[in-house]
């Protein structure tokens, strides 16, 4: 063996002409190594690969001509950008390529940003620098970021635009939830423009809640809030059976009565289905409520909670004095103060506690509390930080409770814990920490959330969206979001309409609802008479909604004080309304209107002008316009509907003055006077 | 460590002819992570049931021809029966989905219910398109006996135009009334054309379907119930929208892009 190394050693390097030689090989050898590298690199097979597929395309002298070989990059330094993507993904800009089934070559689709503005990585993560597959995609040692999984991308669009977009409904329904879920009571966000995100749920307060349930009642929602209504948004806290014990009883002993919820009806609680269910409907509850039909759907609107067993649920003196007038309870209440006679609150409240359960409470058997449990609930309370989305007397609103989130998308991978079987990305540890937070280990107190997996796809993007780059954005690339109004009606009239709860549904001023019409402009729009026709009983404006304006029992005075304040206050600087008469249009002129509805804007497609023609009803009903709307209104709505109320249906028509005058003056003739007539008789 | 791969639809589909060995291995590595991840998911907690019954065919019962966000969930799961030789119902066969890469089922295979039914959440890959994939179960004789089912991935553009689609347009051009949305399709004299309605709407040009839209029905000497939306819509708007009409008609648009299914 020694003998061989030694024979080898003297023919390599025996004399010095050999070893130089053999040396010199070697250096050689070694020189071309890096060329070589450079030479087969992956880039080049992609870059010789999208060659030879445009050969033999007819547009191969257009393709050709726009590709660039060697490395490209894209530096935007003010982006921290140095993207070298599309030194593979070559054909991104060809609007040719949109169909060609092999990447890296497919053209990029179609989105509102220049390829050279924002680069590659800003929206896709990944690392930009990188020239290999591997390095660029995915997650290495070296490397923090992956590439982000396409069905979290619009996260990134959330980075810049704060506020909801049209093209991205996932990361728009992601931030709600956060909000909507109360995920925010417990989890600090501060968003890039230095505010807090705030909870948009009212979680009802505890601190007279022996008045409103029983300790049965509170132990069973304890246990599983999901088997007393499946829509609700209370976690289930995984109690054991003495926890939520102890918990119902220091809740029940931590209560005190509120003077009020108690009220003694002039009529006795009324059994009358019949009646209790018309009551429901003209009252038009469904439209914030909703209830479990026979077939397991939803029956009603997200505003307030679900009442499939709400009888299994609240006591009946309170639930009388809540129909009586909610804002006794709870004066922040998004329920309207209804004004229902006795007899009514007698109907509505024997139809509600019919609404029972009897498996919700059968079960439940609990000994009279001591205080030792009481005392132990209240520790509990506290530990759980039940404070944090409800009031309780006697326990602080906990501060941070919970981990902040104003950056958790920039959380560095080697800060998380990783369940087996998990992928080690951000993404997939925001995801699973939403859907199952009590399986990363012993004592952890975030609950269980029910949630579609829809729903936690959406709230990742939400949360991805919150990182370094989002708070570090060059100030001319931040899209605000449209600040939250909080505008508030003044005086007698303000009172009534915060009583009335009309920004339940309502908007104004930017605050409010979106269930029922914008009324910011309502003076300059309808007729003094008609409003207070029209509070007085509400009739049918468009035939195709099932949520309509409720009857609110109001008095003369209440009326004349709420018209007053819309007819001045809520008026358009843009249209004087003593501009155009309500009447004394030409004849010519009206008929030239009626033709042009019928003919050239085909108008009865959507509106019913005559209720024996016309079928259309995606707008409001027009049989009696004339004595609903002011003429400069409809004049100017004509003009342009948008400026007036923006994402309204109605089409811009862009109509000659003329055109619109003589719409103006055949609608205004429609006076509902065949459905007056028929009214009388 | 598990190693994590963006993209499947993408990465899978490389051609590098020049450098097959590594792409072979790249193809084997990726094969393999998916097995792993698959597998790790629902082998950990327990080992798949043995089918206890087999079918002679496999039908759709819900949930094919939706449209959902590239990499998105669909709204509605996907439930397919499997049937007997008489087309009763057979509880405890077994299916399996399988479909291009990127496209997840939860769960991916298991036995039908007593109703003889399997329901699983379905989530698209990563391009808009179409997506092709099978659900098979065995008959007697252990051959495989498939169903194909196509969904339907929306990318930016088309989700944009869907949400103008909710806006402005649905109310006419769908007859499918829900309890909060009534369809205005019946009270018209002249029938819209719903937007899957490929046979007609495949043969307009791109810029027929703009004249339609931005100056109405008339534009085309089409009805006048059709408004003119010129002003309402802008042009990125209105792209967005023939984007959407050619993403989701029925039978499929020349560009309405590419099919994924299974390799």
């Amino acid at each position: 063996m020694k003998e061989k190394l030694t024979s080898l050693w003297q023919r390599l390097f025996g004399d010095s002409v050999r070893a130089f030689g053999v040396v010199s090989l070697v250096f050689l050898v070694s020189l071309a190594i890096a060329p070589a590298k450079n030479f087969f690199s992956e880039w080049r097979h992609y870059q010789h690969g999208y060659l030879r597929m445009i050969r033999n395309r007819s547009d191969a002298n257009t393709l050709q001509r726009h590709f660039q070989a060697g490395i490209q990059q894209i530096w935007l330094p003010e982006l921290g950008v140095v993207d070298r993507c599309t030194s593979c993904h070559v054909g991104l800009k060809e609007a040719s390529l949109r169909d060609v089934p092999v990447q890296p070559f497919r053209t990029h689709p179609v989105i509102p940003h220049k390829l050279e503005q924002f680069g590659c990585t800003v929206c896709h993560r990944g690392q930009g620098a990188a020239t290999t597959v591997a390095e660029a995609h995915n997650s290495t040692l070296a490397w923090e970021q992956p590439i982000l999984p396409a069905k979290y991308i619009e996260s990134s669009c959330g980075e810049c635009h704060r506020g909801p977009l049209p093209g991205t409904p996932q990361l728009n329904q992601g931030r709600n939830l956060l909000s909507r879920d109360g995920c925010v009571h417990c989890h600090m966000v501060r968003l890039p423009d230095g505010s807090t995100m705030k909870a948009s749920d009212d979680p009802p307060i505890l601190s007279h809640i022996a008045d409103k349930t029983t300790r049965e009642w509170i132990y069973a929602w304890l246990k599983d809030p999901q088997a007393y209504a499946a829509t609700v948004t209370m976690p289930n806290f995984k109690l054991s059976d003495n926890d939520a014990r102890d918990m119902s009883a220091f809740l029940i002993a931590n209560s005190s009565p509120l003077a009020g919820d108690t009220v003694t009806l002039s009529a006795k609680a009324s059994s009358d289905p019949v009646a209790g269910a018309s009551l429901y409907g003209e009252s038009f509850c469904a439209s914030c409520h909703a209830v479990q039909n026979a077939a397991g759907n939803m029956v009603g609107g997200d505003v307030g909670p679900e009442l499939t067993r709400v009888g299994s649920k609240v006591k009946p003196e309170w639930l009388q004095a809540w129909l009586r007038n909610p804002r006794a309870y709870d004066p922040g209440t998004g329920m309207p103060h209804y004004r229902f006679t006795d007899p009514q609150v007698a109907t509505l409240s024997g139809f509600l506690l019919a609404k029972t359960d009897s498996d919700l409470l059968a079960n439940v058997h609990l000994d009279a509390s001591t205080p030792e449990q009481i005392a132990h609930g209240k520790r509990l309370v506290s530990d759980y930080g039940c404070a944090s989305c409800h009031e309780i007397a006697g326990i602080k609103k906990p501060e941070n409770f919970a981990p902040e989130l104003s950056r958790i998308g920039s959380k560095p991978v080697t800060q998380l814990v990783f369940l087996p079987g998990m992928q080690h990305t951000l993404p997939d540890y925001i995801a699973t920490k939403i859907k199952q937070p009590r399986s990363f280990g012993q004592g952890l107190k975030m609950p269980q959330y029910t949630l579609t997996p829809m729903q936690i796809d959406a709230l990742t993007t939400a949360l991805l969206a919150l990182n370094d780059r989002s708070n570090a954005l060059p100030p001319s690339l931040a899209v605000a979001a449209a600040p939250e109004s909080d505008y508030q009606p003044a005086g007698k009239a303000g009172k009534l309409m915060s009583d009335l709860a009309c920004f339940s549904c309502h908007r104004i001023n930017g605050h409010g609802g979106e269930m029922a019409p914008d009324l910011t402009w309502e003076g300059s729009s309808v007729q003094r008479e008609w409003l207070v026709q029209f509070f007085k009983n509400p009739g049918t404006l468009r035939p195709s909604l099932i949520r309509r304006m409720p009857r609110f029992n109001l008095t003369d005075t209440e009326v004349n004080e709420l018209t007053d304040y819309i007819m001045t206050v809520y008026q358009n600087p843009g249209i004087d309304r003593d501009s155009m008469p309500l009447s004394g249009y030409a004849q010519g002129q009206i008929e030239l209107g009626k033709q042009l509805l019928y003919g050239k804007y085909s108008c009865q497609g959507c509106h019913i002008v005559d209720t024996k023609t016309d079928k259309g009803y995606i707008g409001p009903t027009l049989t009696d316009v004339g004595s609903r709307l002011s003429a400069a209104w409809i004049y100017q709505w004509m003009k342009n509907p948008q400026a007036l109320r923006p994402g309204t249906a109605e089409p811009n028509r862009a109509m000659s003055d003329e055109d619109a005058r003589a719409l103006t003056a055949f609608l205004i003739s429609q006076k509902g006077g065949a459905a007056k007539e028929v009214a009388k008789k | 460590m598990t190693r994590y791969f963006p993209n499947p639809v993408g990465t899978a589909a490389l051609g590098r002819p020049s450098a097959r060995s590594s792409a072979a291995a790249l193809a084997g590595a990726m094969l393999a992570i998916f097995l792993a991840t698959s597998c790790s998911r629902t082998n950990q907690s327990a080992p798949l049931p043995k089918p206890t019954a087999f079918g002679a065919a496999i039908v759709e019962s819900n949930g094919g021809k939706q449209f959902a966000q590239t990499g998105a969930w669909l709204p509605q799961p996907v439930v397919v029966q499997v049937n007997d030789e008489q087309g009763t119902a057979v509880a405890g066969a077994w299916v399996e989905f399988a479909a291009a890469p990127g496209v997840t089922f939860d769960p991916p295979k298991g036995l039908t219910d007593t109703s003889g039914q399997l329901t699983a959440n379905v989530s698209l890959g990563g391009m808009a398109g179409r997506y092709q994939f099978t659900a098979s179960t065995l008959d007697k004789s252990q051959k495989k006996v498939q169903l194909k089912i196509e969904e339907i991935a929306l990318g930016y553009q088309q989700t944009l135009g869907r949400h103008l689609n909710d806006l402005y347009c649905e109310r006419c051009h769908s007859p499918e009334s829900t309890v909060e949305r009534v369809s205005n399709f019946d009270n018209l004299e002249v029938k819209p054309h719903p937007f899957t309605e490929g046979d007609t709407l495949n043969k307009i040009s791109d810029a027929d379907l703009t004249a339609i839209i931005s100056h109405g029905g008339p534009a085309l000497n089409k009805s006048p119930l059709m408004p003119a939306w010129g002003n309402t819509l802008s042009r990125a708007d209105i792209q967005a929208l023939i984007a959407y009409i050619r993403a989701i008609s029925d039978p499929p648009s020349r560009s309405a892009g590419p099919t994924y299914a299974e390799n």
